[in-house]
């Protein structure tokens, strides 16, 4: 393994980013070393708080463009809260604070910045949820929902774009039939790829994934593995796991969390197999959580 | 073979004892149950067997076909349909006032009020339904038809238009209450779903929580159309009691449960004509009602999303 002088740098002008332990992100290996991967988003500093209960301490981490970076740990730890900031799903609710930054590269916009429009921001990062949650609307107007949220009223260009979403989600093939059914009629592995159709349709930059397998059969949750892993040339992917084998075969990048702090931050194979950090190895051999 | 623990004393009697007393709260609850029911049936039951005297003096084609209905005068005719578009014409006036009203203040209750407001305003909404329907009527006719008249000239005091919109108002809490029910029914992850691709709240309750609550919705307008039918004092009061067959609102008319209270309240002799006629015309009423249900539960169930 390499030392950790060859990071992932932020981008141009992003200006140097640490974490709490004053260390820069990522190891990398000679091949990943030869690509140059740009920073997505840099995290810094980021606290949360519901109400007095602060959920999230400190955070620090790059998110990698165009890469699948996976954040697992215990129940509680905070992972969901975490990506919950990326798309402001937190400001839905009363009495939440944020504290610190979330840049989004190239523009470096600060995401949880108090004058950035959460809508503005969801506009941009797309999401998919826990429970598949497509709309009481037929299977293309679940995909075309966000086409029109933005102004797309061109019947043809709708038509294009709803295709090529579906298509980009694998599943196409199985409901290009029945578009204009209902698609609360679909199976719940359908039902979730047709949420990351929807999710997709837009182009977002960042693309959420909240434990996206928890309430699917181990096939359609195969399918949905390899989806996240073919999408990674379109769109950064971050995704929460409870599931570490999940986090193994589909992450390029893993955060490790706990009790609201980031444990560690690394290479998916060097977390896996050779963390640096005793509550690392504890976690992913089982030892609690 | 051997039990390990021994039975304490009177351990069977007490078993048995519990089998009895869940038998009796058993068949309790299933009398208090048959009640509701048997005095349906017995009301329907009632219906038809005055009706089928009525019918024995008048026959169906007249009763759907006649023009006029005065079953009161020396020269009778009895043509329900004068009482049924009075009941329509009334009860469209105040679907036009509810159904907008209603699911307006329903939308802004579940998704847009915050919890205090909510908790303050639905109590109060709700306290509307309990205003007696007599105040209503009077309400209709002594405040809202000389409102009336100041924008449409030559207004007569009695007329639909005020009648239906006072009964608009009164079923405004019903439509307002079960389609907020209904819209606070849809998941929260529906809505995250929605919020997350970029919707703004409007958006979402348009877009996701209509469509998503859209059975509910149905059901609430269904209760809304029933109270509207059988509304009573309010047109009678305001309506006028003259049967009058005509669409127009501005027209006095009267309703079927006008003309019910107008016979009831006269003393025709027991066994008369004009007696079974409110019982012709109460079966009228009740099935267009039940047509009202039916096709309410049609939607109700073609629409339904399971979540």
């Amino acid at each position: 393994m390499m030392d950790s002088t060859n990071t992932v740098r932020p981008a141009e002008g992003a200006g140097s980013v640490t974490d709490s332990r004053g260390r820069l992100g990522v190891t990398m290996d000679d091949t990943r070393k030869a690509r140059r991967i740009d920073v997505k988003a840099a995290v810094e500093g980021l606290n949360f708080f519901y109400g007095q209960n602060q959920a999230l301490k400190n955070l620090s981490m790059l998110i990698a463009d165009k890469q699948v970076t996976a954040l697992i740990g215990p129940s509680g730890c905070g992972k969901s809260t975490f990506l919950r900031c990326f798309n402001r799903m937190h400001d839905l609710q009363p009495d939440t604070r944020y504290e610190g930054s979330i840049m989004l590269h190239p523009e470096n916009i600060n995401l949880i910045g108090k004058h950035v429009d959460p809508i503005e921001v969801r506009m941009r990062i797309g999401m998919v949820f826990q429970k598949p949650n497509p709309f009481p609307k037929s299977v293309f107007e679940n995909v075309a929902y966000g086409l029109r949220l933005r102004g797309v009223r061109n019947r043809a260009l709708l038509a294009e774009e709803v295709e090529k979403a579906l298509r980009n989600a694998a599943i196409w093939d199985e409901v290009k039939d029945r578009l204009q059914d209902s698609a609360l009629a679909l199976s719940g592995g359908q039902m979730q790829r047709l949420c990351i159709a929807r999710a997709l349709a837009t182009r977002p930059e960042i693309l959420l994934f909240d434990e996206p397998t928890s309430a699917l059969d181990p096939i359609a949750t195969a399918r949905i593995e390899e989806l996240i892993s073919t999408l990674r040339d379109q769109v950064t992917v971050l995704i929460v796991t409870h599931n570490m084998q999940q986090a193994a075969r589909v992450s390029d990048y893993t955060a490790f969390m706990y009790l609201g702090e980031l444990i560690e931050f690394d290479e998916a194979a060097k977390i896996f197999t050779n963390p640096s950090k005793k509550a690392t190895e504890d976690y992913i051999t089982g030892r609690y959580g | 073979m051997n039990p390990t623990v021994p039975a304490p004393a009177g351990f069977v009697t007490q078993t048995r004892y519990r089998k009895v007393r869940d038998r009796i709260v058993e068949m309790v609850l299933l009398a208090a149950g048959l009640v509701a029911m048997l005095t349906t049936l017995a009301i329907v039951a009632i219906l038809l067997y005055e009706s089928s005297a009525f019918f024995e003096h008048v026959t169906l084609r007249e009763f759907f076909t006649d023009t006029l209905w005065t079953p009161l005068f020396a020269d009778a005719h009895y043509g329900i349909m004068p009482l049924v578009a009075g009941t329509l014409t009334t009860t469209m006036v105040a679907l036009v006032v509810a159904v907008p009203l209603g699911t307006t203040i329903a939308i802004y209750l579940s998704e847009f009020a915050p919890n205090r407001i909510r908790e303050t305003v639905k109590p109060i909404l709700e306290l509307l339904g309990a205003v007696p329907t007599v105040v209503y009527g009077y309400f209709a006719l002594q405040f809202v038809t000389p409102l009336l008249q100041k924008i449409i000239p030559g207004l007569p005091g009695f007329n639909m238009l005020s009648a239906g919109l006072v009964i608009g108002l009164m079923i405004v809490p019903y439509v307002s209450s079960v389609s907020e029910d209904a819209m606070r029914a849809v998941p929260r992850y529906m809505r995250e779903g929605s919020f997350a691709m970029g919707a703004t709240r409007l958006q979402t309750a348009l877009r996701v929580v209509v469509p998503g609550a859209f059975s509910g919705l149905a059901a609430a307008f269904i209760l809304g159309i029933s109270r509207a039918v059988g509304e009573t004092m309010v047109v009678a009061i305001a309506a006028g009691m003259q049967p009058n067959l005509t669409f127009d609102p501005r027209e006095p008319a009267a309703t079927i449960t006008a003309f019910i209270v107008q016979v009831s309240l006269g003393d025709l002799p027991h066994g008369s004509i004009g007696y079974q006629s409110i019982f012709a015309a109460g079966l009228v009423l009740m099935t267009i009602t039940l047509i009202f249900n039916v096709i309410g539960f049609f939607l109700t169930r073609r629409f339904r999303e399971a979540y």
